[in-house]
């Protein structure tokens, strides 16, 4: 399947020298020989590697939640080729020698193509622009100052503005402090029942509201992060409408999960934004199934017992996802919200294309990055046995269908399920 | 008798006939507070631990008394004297002190959910004394008890409950507790002290107190607390006072016999004026006097499943 050219068919993909040699649509039964592996994948899908342009990797700084070895190693069990990583490392991507450390151990240690995401303010202050060029020159695909709001927004004018000059994807995490301030879960009928002081909708759609005006007075590519509400949705949707240059994500666990799990005050739901109404989840389905949300990310955020075993008011945010997400986009596939191709799309070549990165998914001539997907095999989520150093996964213990068989990064087989 | 749980966490999962024999209990007990020996020998060698990481006086003391007229050993923990403050976290305290073998620890803090969670990782019973905005149930139950002894009765009654709900334990779990029993609820305050999809709960809320106070067989105050000024969700207490204040001409329009409620401490002349907190309808010192014997039920009840359980 190739969501790219729109293709689905049955056929043989025939790699060499880590490239895509041809595309056969007659299969024929190869038999192998002393310089030809022959993997019959038969009933499988073989579809261009997937690609989350939102994850956490922690490393440099928090190296015991997560390195970037253990976090790779997670994508490529995930089905996952490729990987853009937040800044808000310790320190902050904010200066060319923080990416290029990210770039280089990337390439000494990880197991899938990694791309920085750097810093928009100094510091994530939202006080100062990061210097872009120098981030850009170094290895960065785009800015973000993820996990905090850019609040002024001035900066943010400035930030889009200036991006422009090197073609910078300007990454919003879309929360308005003044309004969120305090909360801990979604504001509504179960925050007032359990007592925790809510976060409303209104916080993340108000602004993407400002975000996307920003994006159509200066121009700059503005690509929302996470989006969780139904309020958000129509917002995007109208700007797109309107011919605004905006993008958008959302993650598996808004698609799937409510605010209904927060009762019993696990801490592993905790996640900003956070889990909201039976309603969101299916605007947000709605919104996959039109277009208005271009791509799927997991904003895999791992957190060590010691972030999460406390209070729920003090708990840290997030929840881990390259490695139980495939068969949650899956799920929108066998529920209908869209077709194969359509679903497979937002993991593939749209987040590629929003970055502004090269993607030729199983084009001969290409790179061979490519996952095998056995969308039939049952499995039973167990964190304890993941590649990922974190265990925050709010589907523990859950059934699921469809899982990745074979990774291949760049010609290399970084992830076999046998 | 229907009472077979290990922990009393709330009023939101406690059945009907839970909350009858609790209260019932509490009746039962309340002739022990007026001998001359208050106590009695029934958790001799039981230890009850106090966690409070919140201040209290009154719900501590009067949990501490229900322990000790039972004979139970106790001990207290309070913030300032605990390991927290060298940095340990709430549960390796917890792991600690469950080393020791405690019967019933009663906790009360300021985050929502932390009894449930001491609850999940420990085989003590977990007393919820009060949890940040969620459930205060010990409280609702004397409520409960001092509305029955006035009243005769819970069904068919109308309370109304006044103030800051959003941010109220109290109202939470009377809601809860109350509705179950057969109760009406009516909630009254200005709309920024109204939580989120209040109307979702078996309520009926009104922003302004002059239509519902005639309605009302019962009004409970809520405390209000004065930092809500610091956060903008009011104008001034002056104004609170004013228009959601419980004074002597606001009564005037109420039923002859209402009861006046305060789950305490007061601030008089911002949610009460002294004249209704010390009025003929006052029953405050009822509710204090009644959440000594209410407690003693609780600690008896959780106890007695204990002994069964052997």
């Amino acid at each position: 399947m190739d969501p790219q050219r729109g293709m689905d068919r049955i056929g043989d993909l025939v790699l060499r020298d880590g490239v895509i040699q041809d595309v056969i649509w007659e299969p024929q039964i190869a038999e192998p020989s002393a310089e030809r592996r022959v993997i019959d994948v038969m009933g499988k899908w073989v579809v261009p590697a997937w690609v989350d342009m939102h994850v956490h990797l922690r490393e440099p700084g928090e190296e015991y939640k997560e390195t970037i070895a253990t976090g790779t190693a997670a994508a490529v069990a995930g089905g996952f080729g490729a990987v853009a990583c937040m800044p808000n490392t310790k320190p902050v991507n904010d200066c060319a020698a923080v990416t290029q450390f990210i770039v280089r151990r990337a390439s000494e240690e990880g197991y899938c193509r990694v791309y920085p995401v750097a810093a928009i303010s100094k510091g994530l202050r939202g006080e100062e622009l990061a210097e872009f060029g120098e981030l850009r020159e170094a290895g960065a695909v785009a800015v973000s100052d993820d996990g905090r709001p850019v609040m002024n927004a001035a900066l943010m004018r400035r930030a889009l503005e200036y991006a422009k000059a090197f073609d910078l994807l300007v990454i919003t995490h879309a929360e308005d402090l003044a309004l969120s301030q305090g909360g801990h879960m979604h504001e509504g009928f179960v925050s007032t029942k359990l007592g925790l002081q809510g976060i409303p909708a209104a916080a993340e759609a108000a602004m993407i509201a400002r975000d996307v005006l920003l994006a159509e007075l200066t121009g700059g590519r503005l690509h929302v992060a996470h989006v969780s509400t139904e309020a958000s949705v129509w917002i995007l949707r109208e700007a797109k409408r309107r011919g605004i240059p905006v993008t958008c994500e959302t993650a598996p666990h808004y698609f799937t999960l409510t605010d209904e799990a927060v009762e019993g005050f696990d801490t592993v739901y905790k996640v900003n934004p956070p889990l909201r109404t039976r309603r969101d989840v299916e605007a947000i389905k709605e919104a996959l199934a039109d277009g208005t949300i271009d791509v799927i990310a997991t904003d895999h955020a791992p957190h060590s017992l010691l972030e999460k075993e406390t209070e729920f008011q003090d708990a840290a945010n997030g929840m881990i996802g390259l490695e139980s997400a495939l068969p949650l986009v899956l799920n929108l596939i066998r529920e209908g919200v869209a077709d194969p191709l359509t679903i497979l799309a937002k993991v593939t070549c749209k987040p590629m294309k929003i970055l502004g990165l090269p993607f030729d998914g199983l084009e001969p001539g290409s790179p061979a990055n490519v996952t095998v997907i056995d969308p039939d095999a049952e499995w039973v989520v167990d964190p304890e046995r993941f590649q990922s150093k974190g265990r925050n996964c709010p589907f523990r213990g859950w059934s699921v269908r469809g899982r990745a068989m074979m990774t291949v990064v760049d010609g290399v087989v970084r992830y076999s399920m046998a | 008798m229907a009472f077979s749980r290990k922990d009393l966490l709330g009023m939101r999962d406690l059945e009907v006939d839970e909350i009858e024999t609790i209260l019932d209990t509490a009746e039962s007990l309340k002739e022990i507070n007026t001998r001359s020996i208050k106590k009695v020998p029934t958790l001799r060698g039981k230890t009850v631990v106090h966690l409070f990481y919140e201040p209290s006086t009154r719900t501590r003391t009067s949990f501490d008394i229900a322990a000790k007229r039972l004979s139970a050993d106790t001990y207290s923990i309070a913030t300032s004297t605990s390991s927290m403050v060298k940095g340990e976290t709430f549960l390796d305290t917890i792991k600690n002190l469950e080393a020791m073998r405690p019967d019933v620890f009663i906790i009360r803090h300021s985050a929502s959910g932390t009894p449930h969670r001491i609850a999940q990782r420990t085989t003590a019973s977990v007393i919820n004394a009060g949890d940040g905005m969620h459930e205060h149930p010990s409280q609702a139950l004397l409520d409960m008890l001092t509305i029955r002894q006035h009243k005769g009765r819970l069904d068919g009654l109308t309370v109304l409950i006044v103030g800051d709900i959003a941010h109220s334990r109290v109202a939470r779990s009377n809601i809860w507790g109350l509705t179950k029993m057969g109760a009406r609820i009516l909630v009254c305050g200005p709309p920024t002290l109204l939580p989120s999809h209040i109307e979702q709960f078996p309520v009926r809320v009104s922003l302004r107190l002059e239509p519902v106070i005639p309605l009302a067989d019962v009004i409970m105050v809520l405390r209000l607390q004065k930092e809500r000024q610091g956060q903008g969700l009011l104008p001034s207490l002056r104004e609170y006072a004013t228009y959601y204040g419980i004074d002597r001409q606001k009564l005037a329009q109420a039923k002859p016999d209402v009861l006046i409620m305060h789950p305490g401490p007061m601030n008089r002349g911002v949610e009460i004026s002294p004249e209704v907190a010390d009025g003929p309808h006052s029953v405050i010192l009822d509710q204090v006097n009644n959440g000594v014997a209410v407690r003693m039920a609780l600690l008896y009840l959780l106890m007695q499943r204990h002994e069964s359980a052997v």
